[in-house]
C-alpha cells in the first residue's frame, strides 16, 4: 500500500522533530545537571583557595592558575605558527601541490586523539628532552593539539577579507608584508581571535593530553617547569577516586561556565566579524 | 636587488617554515609513537599482539585483541545511538525549522561540542551506569553506557558537518523538487540526502574517529576490564583507556605494549582520516566540476 505524500511527510515530521528535541533535551540536560549540584558549592573561598588533603577541602585556586598557565603556554606557541602558516596559504602562495599536503597534516593532526598528543608528549618532552612533568611540556603538547584550530579558522579569516583591500593597498605601492600587516591582519583580526579562543576552550577542557605532560602536582606552580595540575585533570581525579563530590561538583561547574563563555565570546565576535564582510 | 625586497624573501622564508609546522608535528608524532612501539611489536610478532587475547603486562603477555574489538563495539554502538539522532536534526534545522529557531539551536548545539569530556564521563558515572545497573542488570559500566555516552558526544560533530553539508547544496536542487510538486520530506530524501552524501559521509567519518579516540570518558564509564565483552551489558576496555589506564605506572616492555596500542589506535585514526578527507574533496571536486 502506498501511502500518501502529505500522510508520510506529516508523520516524518513528528518523528525528526522528536529526535531532535530528545538530542536538544539531553545536551541541555548535561549543563544544567552539573550546574544545579555544582552552583551551590561554588564561592569566593573555593575559588581562592588551595585544595587541601588532596582536594577534599579548600577550594581550586591552584589548578585555576595552572589551567591558564598551561593555556598561555599553548597559546604562545600555537597562534603565532597557526597565524603564520594561514597568512603563507592564503597571501603568498596559489593552490599547489604544496598547500595540499600542508592542508592535510593539519586536517590529519586536528583528528589525532589527545591520547597519541599525550603519548607523543610525554615520550619526547617528558623524558627525551628532560622537562619532567611540567607547564613547559604540558603547554608544548596542548600547544601541538590546537594548531590545526588556529590555522583554520585563521585561513576563514584571511580568506573572508575582501579582495578590493589587498588590490588598493598594492596599488598604493605597499609590499606584500605592508599590505599584511597593515591591511589584512587588521580587518582579520576578530576572525583570528575567534580561533584563538575557540582553541583556549578546547586547552581548558582536555585531560588525556595533559595528565601525562603537567603531571597532577597540587601545588601552585612556581615556574614552567613546575608540574601543574589543571581544572579538568582535578575533576577526574576527585571524581574517579571519590575525593570528594561535592568538590568534584564545583570544579565541574567552573569548568562548564568557563567554557560556556568561551563559547559565546566567539560567537558573538563571530557574528560581528561576518555581519562586517556580507 | 633593494633592502625591501630582501626583507620581502626574508619574510617570505620565514613564514613558509612556519607553514609546515603542521606537517611536521605530524611527521614528529608518527615517528616517534612509531620507533617507541613498533620494535616491541616485531620483536614479538606482530599476529600476536592483534590476535592475542590475554592482556597480562605482567607476564609479558600482550594480546591486544579485546581492545581492539572493545574499540571497535563501543564506536559501532556509538554510531548506531548517534548519527539517527544526529542526522534528524541537521535535517530539522536546516529544512523544517524556521530561521529563528535554527539560529538559536545551532549555536547551543555547538555550545556544547566544547564541553569537556570528562564531565560527559561524569555524568554517564551519576546518572547513565546506576540506571542500565538497575534496568538490566550487570555492573552498569558496559558497552551499552559507553556506546551512549559516545553517541552523545559525537552529536554536535556529526550535526554541525551535515548541516554544512545540506547547507551547501545550491538551492535549485531544492527549488526544482519543490517545484515539480514534491513533498519537502520527499525533496529531503530523494533529492537533498542523496546529493550531500559524501559530506554526511565525512560527517559520520569524522565522528567515528572522535569516538575512537575518546579516553577519559570511556575510561570512567566502560568497566575496563581486558576481556572480549560477550553481551552489551559487559564491562570493556578500549584501545585508547588501555594506554592512559597503564601509563602512569608502566616501565620497560610494558610501557612499550602500550605505544603498541598507540601505534595501532593511530593506524585506524589515519585510515579514518583519509576516507573523511576522500569523501569531502570528492564532494568539492564535485561542486567545482
Amino acid at each position: 500500500m502506498r501511502v500518501p505524500p502529505r500522510l508520510e511527510q506529516r508523520f516524518v515530521k513528528v518523528v525528526l522533530w522528536s529526535m531532535t528535541a530528545i538530542t536538544v533535551f539531553v545536551l541541555l540536560f548535561i549543563v544544567a545537571y552539573i550546574l544545579r549540584r555544582g552552583l551551590p558549592v561554588l564561592s569566593l573561598s573555593f575559588l581562592t583557595e588551595n585544595p587541601h588533603e588532596m582536594g577534599r577541602t579548600g577550594g581550586i585556586f591552584s589548578t585555576i592558575v595552572g589551567t591558564l598557565a598551561l593555556t598561555a603556554m599553548a597559546l604562545a606557541v600555537a597562534t603565532p605558527l597557526g597565524v603564520g602558516t594561514a597568512i603563507f596559504l592564503n597571501e603568498y602562495t596559489w593552490e599547489s601541490r604544496v598547500t595540499r599536503i600542508i592542508r592535510f597534516g593539519a586536517d590529519c593532526l586536528a583528528g589525532i586523539p589527545s591520547i597519541i598528543f599525550g603519548l607523543f608528549g610525554f615520550i619526547l618532552f617528558v623524558i627525551k628532552m628532560g622537562f619532567g612533568w611540567s607547564i613547559l611540556s604540558g603547554g608544548l603538547t596542548l600547544a601541538f593539539m590546537i594548531l590545526p584550530t588556529i590555522i583554520r579558522t585563521s585561513e576563514e579569516a584571511l580568506r573572508s577579507v575582501p579582495r578590493s583591500y589587498r588590490e588598493v593597498s598594492l596599488s598604493l605601492g605597499s609590499t606584500k608584508w605592508q599590505m599584511v600587516t597593515r591591511v589584512i591582519l587588521p580587518s582579520a583580526l576578530p576572525g583570528i581571535v575567534t580561533g584563538v579562543i575557540l582553541s583556549v576552550g578546547r586547552s581548558i577542557g582536555e585531560t588525556a593530553a595533559v595528565i601525562f605532560t603537567a603531571g597532577s602536582a597540587l601545588r601552585l606552580p612556581t615556574s614552567l617547569f613546575s608540574s601543574s595540575r589543571t581544572m579538568s585533570v582535578h575533576f577526574y581525579i576527585l571524581a574517579r577516586e571519590g575525593i570528594s563530590m561535592p568538590n568534584a561538583y564545583g570544579t565541574a561547574a567552573v569548568l562548564v561556565l568557563s567554557i560556556l563563555l568561551v563559547n559565546i565570546v566567539t560567537y558573538r565576535l563571530m557574528h560581528r566579524f561576518i555581519r562586517k564582510y556580507s | 636587488m633593494t633592502g625591501l625586497d630582501r626583507k620581502e624573501n626574508f619574510i617570505r622564508a620565514v613564514l613558509l617554515l612556519t607553514a609546515f609546522s603542521a606537517v611536521s608535528v605530524l611527521a614528529v608524532i608518527t615517528v616517534f609513537i612509531f620507533a617507541e612501539g613498533t620494535p616491541i611489536m616485531f620483536r614479538r610478532g606482530v599476529g600476536g599482539f592483534l590476535f592475542g587475547l590475554n592482556w597480562y603486562p605482567g607476564e609479558g603477555r600482550f594480546g591486544l585483541l579485546p581492545m581492539i574489538v572493545g574499540s571497535l563495539e563501543v564506536t559501532l554502538g556509538a554510531l548506531l545511538i548517534g548519527v539517527p539522532f544526529a542526522l534528524a536534526c541537521a535535517v530539522v534545522l536546516t529544512e523544517f525549522s524556521s530561521p529563528r529557531l535554527r539560529n538559536i539551536l545551532k549555536p547551543v548545539i555547538e555550545l556544547l561540542a566544547g564541553i569537556p569530556s570528562v564531565v560527559y564521563g561524569f555524568i554517564g558515572v551519576v546518572v547513565l551506569v546506576p540506571f542500565i545497573r538497575e534496568t538490566f542488570g550487570g555492573p552498569g559500566f558496559s558497552v551499552l553506557a559507553a556506546s551512549i555516552v559516545l553517541g552523545i558526544m559525537i552529536l554536535p560533530t556529526v550535526i554541525s558537518i551535515s548541516i554544512d553539508a545540506l547547507q551547501a547544496l545550491p538551492p535549485s536542487y531544492r527549488e526544482g523538487a519543490l517545484a515539480m510538486g514534491a513533498t519537502r520530506w520527499q525533496t529531503v530524501r530523494m533529492v537533498l540526502l542523496p546529493s550531500a552524501r559524501s559530506g554526511i559521509v565525512a560527517s559520520i567519518i569524522l565522528g567515528m574517529g572522535r569516538a575512537v579516540g575518546e579516553t577519559m570518558a570511556v575510561i570512567m564509564i566502560a568497566g575496563n576490564a581486558a576481556a572480549v565483552p560477550r553481551t552489551p551489558l559487559d564491562p570493556v576496555r578500549t584501545l585508547t583507556s588501555n594506554i592512559a589506564l597503564e601509563m602512569s605506572y608502566a616501565s620497560g616492555e610494558h610501557r612499550e605494549a602500550l605505544f603498541a596500542t598507540g601505534v595501532i589506535l593511530f593506524v585506524i585514526i589515519m585510515v579514518l582520516n583519509t576516507l573523511a578527507n576522500a569523501s569531502s574533496s570528492r564532494r568539492a571536486r564535485g561542486k567545482r566540476g
